[in-house]
């Protein structure tokens, strides 16, 4: 028995919840999907994740708060950037891109909980803006040994990269570009061209799913997008079938799952209110459906995000809960 | 949906109560001395009437009420006042305080009968009996029960709601109160009815002491209108406006009590010391408490004197443990935390809960991460990640006016949530200290 007791402010007691257990959680429940897409796209696969989670880790480490990597959050960055970049990207290419998500994401912002922007998508602007060639090369998968590389990961930075591997389109540029539509099977199971996670709807689901049961994931964002897009694309369809593809192969084309699952339910740049969540995923999910149908690109999910994650505080503000006991929250000022 | 009654939002610790649930209350010998400071209720501390040297029994007055909204002291066991003076309060302040050394041999009989015969008394009568008893509330924040039971003429009563949650981790003061005292619970009921001219009585009781539930409803007067109601299991369902929520699904409005619903909660314990007082004829000077906690060796419901010093509780519980590290006054969500074991318990002292080490590790504090739990636990819909955002700056105006840091009740449930172990509820805390300096300064 000490002579000298602790005295702190109430509540003594704590939920087990932390943040370094909610960020760890979240690259657990992407074991599946990394595994996926090692198994979908081989070496590659592992040597592009690496890349980007080293380029994310390594300026969290150098530049980012003392003992900052511990928490988690730079290593999401990292693994959710690899997983929507291309099988046969340059490393160099990644590492530059995890190196941006974090530097220009989040550190400048002042770190952790600080950024505006989902770091994963603005590493992916940013890559899709300086090397759009090299980001729209989508490595074929059938007819390719597992063991070979999917392009030319080791080229030299600054080089330009030899074109020699066999690539394949995607399900949105075959539509888009060429008006071949992918079957929605292929779709659900992941056996197509895309990004390294963006193959497997239905694995993507599942992992986001056990994220939501342990509370760690809003499941009304990703809900809130998907009906939206859902519901946008079959008025689209009802209108003009021959212009407009089914619900079904929207949803599970693309980023859209990943996105909606693993960047839009980013805590710190999604609305901290349940309205707000669904204000929020229906912006994402009719600019999806916008920009898919009559933009310039074939993708559209990650701009959606980034320009939604621009209006949450707006959302916020305009979310506020209606405090018990008052009929109207007071305007804030 | 009549078997989930409770309010939306709030959260669930562990419930920690197996430690006493199950003791019986046991008396302590008298210790050697008491400290009873003269401020123990919400409002006016009460006026000192003896001096230094003075006898007293146990149950005679030391302190008048001073005014209304105050209460009475008494001694708490019969001996010799030996200093009045600074003594540690359980608030953390000094305040005024009455030492009585207490006569060793003494049987600490009380003069017969200080409080009258409740039958022969009409309203006014039970009122003014109960007020100078020195009866509050036993729940925590001791507001004088006198000043519940006169509600203001236009403020119609139709219902009294007893309150058996007990919704704070590791307490079982009231537990143990309705499961051996029933029938004093259900007499303070009576009484409290006659007095608010009421007929209408609900006792709401967490569903995780089935035999309270038993035990009151076992002993339910045929002729009263008492529902016992079982309660989720959720904290803070002992809170007033989350209790009215459950019971009635109606909202206190914001700033206004439960009166202005036409209800007045009573706790359990404190309905039990209404009829205590009338039934023994001897004012508050005992209360019931739970000494618990991974750092006490023996844990107990015990009956003390008011005015016994934490560390004579503790000896008398065994001591303390090895590893034990933070005394807390109350509940681990609300309660205060004790730095002097000359801390006297006072009327609102619920419990006594000794952490161990394990339990009170500091945890590492991380950025907000917006993650949405503090709205999501907060029983009052605020947004405690934006009041927490305008505390760090210390823009407590700004809280005040258009975040309703008012209507904060600080249950704890936004800390206790908080994946970044932010201190928010503390910062609320600090928050409306700061406000109220600044507006006593303008």
């Amino acid at each position: 028995m000490s002579d000298r007791y602790l005295v702190t402010a109430s509540p003594h007691l704590r939920s087990r919840d932390s943040t370094p257990t909610i960020m760890w959680s979240v690259v657990g429940s992407l074991v599946p999907i990394i595994a996926f897409a090692v198994y979908y796209f081989g070496p590659s696969a592992v040597l592009v994740m690496l890349a980007a989670v080293v380029g994310a880790v390594g300026t969290e480490a150098a530049w980012g708060k003392k003992g900052a990597v511990r928490d988690g959050s730079a290593a999401i960055t990292g693994i959710l950037l690899g997983l929507c970049l291309p099988a046969g990207l340059p490393l160099w290419m990644a590492v530059l891109g995890g190196a941006f998500s974090i530097g220009f994401g989040k550190l400048i912002f002042g770190g952790l909980g600080q950024n505006i922007f989902n770091p994963a998508l603005l590493g992916r602007a940013f890559l899709q803006a300086a090397f759009p060639v090299a980001l729209t090369t989508w490595p074929a998968v059938e007819g390719v040994s597992w063991w070979s590389l999917r392009g030319d990961n080791f080229a030299l930075p600054l080089m330009s990269a030899q074109v020699d591997a066999v690539t394949a389109a995607t399900p949105l540029g075959l539509m888009k570009f060429e008006r071949v539509l992918t079957p929605v099977a292929d779709l659900a199971f992941g056996t197509t061209g895309g990004s390294l996670g963006e193959t497997g709807a239905i694995l993507i689901l599942l992992c986001g799913g056990y994220l939501a049961l342990r509370n760690y994931l809003n499941w009304r964002i990703p809900a809130s997008i998907l009906i939206t897009v859902a519901v946008c694309t079959a008025v689209l369809h009802l209108i003009d079938a021959s212009r407009y593809p089914t619900p079904q192969f929207m949803l599970l084309s693309g980023g859209l799952m990943l996105g909606a699952v693993y960047m839009a339910t980013d805590m710190v740049t999604s609305p901290v209110t349940h309205r707000g969540a669904w204000i929020f995923g229906a912006g994402v999910g009719f600019l999806v459906v916008v920009i898919r149908m009559w933009g310039g690109l074939a993708e559209g999910v990650m701009y959606a995000i980034l320009i939604m994650n621009a209006l949450v505080p707006f959302i916020n503000r305009a979310t506020q809960p209606r405090v018990f006991g008052t009929s109207r929250q007071k305007a804030p000022a | 949906m009549f078997d989930r009654l409770t309010f939306r939002h709030g959260v669930h610790p562990p419930e920690l109560k197996q430690l006493t649930a199950d003791l019986p209350i046991r008396r302590l010998p008298y210790p050697r001395e008491v400290v009873l400071p003269l401020s123990q209720h919400t409002g006016k501390p009460a006026r000192l009437i003896v001096r230094v040297g003075d006898r007293v029994e146990r149950g005679d007055l030391i302190g008048e009420p001073d005014g209304w909204v105050s209460s009475p002291i008494h001694a708490s066991a019969s001996g010799t006042i030996s200093e009045i003076g600074l003594s540690p309060h359980p608030d953390g302040t000094f305040k005024p305080a009455v030492r009585i050394t207490v006569e060793p041999f003494s049987a600490q009989i009380p003069r017969p009968r200080l409080v009258p015969d409740w039958h022969g008394l009409d309203r006014d009568g039970l009122l003014e009996a109960v007020r100078h008893a020195g009866v509050v509330g036993l729940g925590g924040a001791a507001f004088p029960t006198h000043v519940k039971l006169k509600p203001p003429p236009d403020k119609p009563i139709e219902m009294i709601l007893i309150n058996g949650c007990e919704c704070e981790p590791y307490l079982t003061t009231d537990h143990r109160t309705m499961v051996e005292f029933p029938e004093r619970i259900h007499l303070g009921v009576r009484i409290m009815m006659k007095i608010l001219g009421v007929s209408k009585v609900v006792i709401g009781v967490e569903r995780n002491k089935p035999d309270a539930i038993e035990a009151l409803e076992r002993t339910k007067p045929a002729d009263l209108d008492v529902v016992v109601l079982p309660l989720t299991v959720k904290y803070p369902q002992g809170a007033e406006k989350m209790l009215i929520e459950a019971v009635t699904g109606r909202e206190v409005p914001s700033g206004k009590l439960p009166l202005d619903v036409g209800i007045v909660v009573q706790n359990a314990a404190s309905v039990a010391t209404i009829a205590e007082v009338f039934d023994t004829g001897l004012p508050l000077v005992e209360r019931i408490v739970t000494v618990t906690g991974l750092g006490v060796r023996k844990p107990a419901n015990l009956i003390v004197p008011v005015g016994t010093k934490l560390g004579d509780l503790l000896t008398a519980c065994g001591g303390m443990t090895d590893d034990a590290r933070e005394i807390v006054f109350g509940g681990p969500m609300m309660g205060a935390a004790q730095a002097n074991l000359d801390t006297p318990l006072t009327k609102g002292t619920t419990g006594v809960i000794v952490l161990a080490e394990r339990e009170c590790k500091e945890q590492a504090s991380y950025p907000c991460i917006r993650c949405g739990h503090c709205l999501d636990a907060c029983p009052v819909f605020l947004n405690p990640q934006q009041l927490g955002k305008l505390a760090a700056t210390g823009r407590y105006e700004e809280m005040a006016d258009a975040y309703h840091l008012s209507d904060c009740m600080l249950c704890g449930c936004c800390s206790y949530v908080c994946p970044s172990n932010i201190p928010l509820s503390q910062q609320f805390a600090a928050a409306r200290v700061a406000l109220r300096q600044r507006k006593s300064v303008a």
